[in-house]
């Protein structure tokens, strides 16, 4: 007998090769990831955000204001979408997270220019997620530099001199101090989650089927309903256990603040929870084995941790990846657990976001119930 | 939960023309069967034959695409839920958790039936079985008799009136399998009916009743003794010197179906008992000795299936 034979390594590769060919799932998924990450990193994903949503609020009458307001609108790092009506209406907006900046020119603001008095421009940016907001302020600072090049000619261009007409007044609201940290470890629970309760319950029900024990508990008195939720209650425990841990951690760990309600955290929590089982249960009752059901779950982890905000600004992202963003409940719940956490949002604020969760885990459940059968029909 | 079964309930399962295809093949053909009270019911036929769906169509695990009848006396189209609450089903493969203790599975199976008196129903079923110095072991690490007893175990925890039996034994060594019969018998005697399918002749013969199925249709039904006398095949037995090429000359010659060597003796068996004794008495010489025995149950279950599917090719 030979150490090592070409022949014997050659069954082995034809073999695995048909067992590859024979699971279809299983191939797909191995082209459809390589597909998903090159479309996602490729295409969606922009570390220099532009398009920024700003709301712009004038006090002053003058030209130099109505310059300002023009340069903005041409660069592609601002999307002028309000002239806020009023201050109260701004933070509104920001507070939401409708708008990602205000920009507020003060009443006498062309009259101090012209007299060189350096007139204040104040930014107000949501900072919860520094990498969006740091890029698009640097550049503001130049572009409100450069807007009066062409009006302050003749004995007024001394006013273009070093340090320039305008000082800026930078307010990063939620997270003065830019600390990532205060971004990341609330946007975790989000992660945390998805992967967690996605690929436990993914398994759940393939296990039953591959262990031959589905057939059994199909021919007992049990409804699907009752082993669905059988199978869904443990873990939203777990899920709770895990919610508990990283709030913990990043309130002892990472000092995050927590402005909002925890009590509100812990109540929509469960939306979300149930929005990644369902999604677990409803690729259970897909996948023929459980190396399919982990594969999906994969196939669904990775958008959930790239476009949905978590990894990079959601707004940096061409408006396709958005909409698809949309659709994953986390992205949702990223929004949700920031703005209580760090902008102390309510119920009002976050209803928005919730009820496309809502909404996922009814789409979610009723796929996986009406998948689930109680005969083997 | 109704455990009360209807009236005129001695017929423990009555169905006519069953009928189940998949992807357009006949795996079930018009079956018509009638099981008694207090019956061991024995179902046979070669692997594929359609015996697992029929009995999935018995406890609801599956629908019959054709076909009335009733199991308990309850629709096996439309009532399978009350079917599935009186019937204890074995399935072919070992399906309880491997990562449970025997305890926990049974009671596991208890909870789901919603049985009273749970714990004591739990800890009869392990006496019984005598399982009960083991009820704390994994089910994963069982052997495949102490698996099967399990099994048993956990089928009949919510007393059944009817188990189905998907080849319990297979695997199982001739010592746990005896056991296993004798319980069956027992429980028999106590009113149970059940239904087995099996390989082993053996076992077909501690049947009250037996049915033989291949690719679908029902061949035979009866005890053991009508199911031989059905096929009215014919067997000699031959003993003597150079079976070996006596057997190659005997199976193409007219009238001989089946030749098998049991040691040092031969079986020759045709349905033609004429043709066979005039293509055996030629070739009858001093040094072999010829007998005329009864067809045996393994012979006459060959008969059937050969037959069968010639049937099968020739459409």
């Amino acid at each position: 007998m030979s150490y090592f034979s070409f022949h014997r390594l050659w069954a082995m590769v034809l073999k695995e090769f048909i067992q590859m060919r024979r699971d279809r799932v299983t191939f797909a998924m191995m082209i459809g990831i390589p597909l998903l990450q090159l479309t996602l990193f490729g295409f969606a994903i922009n570390s220099d955000p532009r398009h920024l949503p700003t709301a712009v609020l004038i006090a002053d009458q003058g030209t130099f204001a109505r310059t300002l307001a023009a340069e903005l609108r041409t660069s592609s790092y601002f999307e002028i979408i309000e002239d806020a009506h009023s201050e109260i209406n701004a933070h509104t907006l920001l507070q939401k997270g409708d708008v990602q900046f205000v920009i507020s020119v003060p009443i006498d603001f062309s009259r101090k220019l012209l007299r060189g008095e350096k007139p204040e421009i104040l930014v107000e940016a949501d900072a919860t997620d520094p990498a969006a907001t740091g890029p698009a302020i640097t550049t503001f600072k130049y572009l409100a530099s450069q807007a009066f090049d062409r009006d302050l000619k003749g004995p007024l261009a001394r006013l273009k001199q070093q340090p320039g007409p305008l000082s800026f007044n930078v307010h990063m609201l939620y997270n003065p101090e830019n600390i990532t940290q205060y971004n990341i470890v609330p946007g975790l629970m989000g992660v945390i989650l998805t992967m967690t309760m996605v690929i436990i319950t993914a398994l759940a029900i393939t296990r039953e089927r591959e262990r031959g024990t589905m057939e059994n508990l199909l021919s007992t008195p049990v409804r699907p309903v009752e082993v669905m939720m059988g199978k869904i209650i443990p873990y939203i425990l777990v899920g709770y256990i895990q919610v508990t841990l990283i709030i913990l951690a990043a309130h002892f760990l990472f000092h995050v603040p927590m402005i909002g309600s925890l009590v509100l955290i812990y109540c929509v929590v469960i939306l979300f929870i149930a929005a990644n089982l369902a999604m677990g249960i409803t690729f259970s009752s897909i996948a023929k084995n459980q190396l399919q059901a982990s594969q999906m779950a994969i196939f669904f982890f990775l958008p959930s941790i790239l476009i949905s905000g978590f990894m990079f600004p959601f707004r940096g992202m061409p408006i396709w990846a958005q909409y698809i963003g949309k659709c994953l409940p986390i992205t949702h719940f990223l929004r949700i657990v920031r703005g209580v956490l760090l902008k102390g949002n309510g119920l009002h604020e976050i209803l928005p976001e919730l009820w496309p969760i809502a909404l996922f885990v009814t789409i979610a459940m009723t796929i996986g119930v009406k998948r689930y059968r109680q005969t083997l029909d | 939960m109704s455990n009360v079964l209807r009236p005129s309930s001695d017929v423990i399962i009555d169905v006519k023309g069953v009928t189940k295809r998949f992807d357009g093949k006949v795996v079930v053909d018009s079956l018509d069967l009638n099981v008694r009270r207090g019956e061991i019911f024995g179902f046979l036929g070669p692997n594929g034959s359609g015996k697992t769906t029929f009995i999935r169509m018995l406890c609801g695990l599956l629908t019959a695409d054709q076909g009335e009848g009733t199991c308990l006396g309850y629709n096996i189209r439309t009532e399978q839920l009350l079917i599935k609450r009186n019937v204890g089903y074995m399935t072919q493969r070992f399906s309880y958790y491997e990562d449970l203790s025997i305890r926990e599975n049974l009671d596991f199976i208890a909870r789901i039936y919603q049985i009273k008196n749970r714990k004591e129903a739990v800890e009869q079923s392990l006496v019984k079985l005598g399982l009960q110095d083991r009820s704390k072991q994994l089910a994963g690490q069982l052997s495949g008799g102490w698996k099967q007893r399990l099994a048993l175990a956990a089928c009949l925890i919510h007393n059944p009136k009817l188990l189905l039996l998907d080849e319990p034994t297979a695997g199982v060594d001739p010592k746990a399998r005896r056991e296993f019969w004798d319980q069956l018998h027992d429980l028999a005697g106590d009113g149970l009916t059940v239904l087995i399918t099996t390989h082993y002749m053996d076992e077909a013969e501690r049947c009250h009743r037996l049915a033989y199925i291949a690719y679908g249709k029902l061949l035979a039904q009866g005890t053991t003794a009508e199911v031989i006398q059905s096929t009215r095949l014919t067997t000699w037995s031959v003993t003597g010197p150079d079976l070996v090429q006596l057997s190659q000359i005997l199976r193409h010659k007219p009238g001989v179906e089946q030749v098998v060597a049991f040691g040092n003796t031969l079986h020759v068996s045709g349905r033609d008992s004429q043709l066979l004794e005039s293509t055996l008495s030629a070739l009858k010489t001093s040094s072999h000795q010829w007998a005329k025995i009864k067809s045996g149950l393994e012979d006459v279950f060959i008969s059937l299936m050969d037959t069968s599917e010639d049937n099968y090719k020739s459409k």
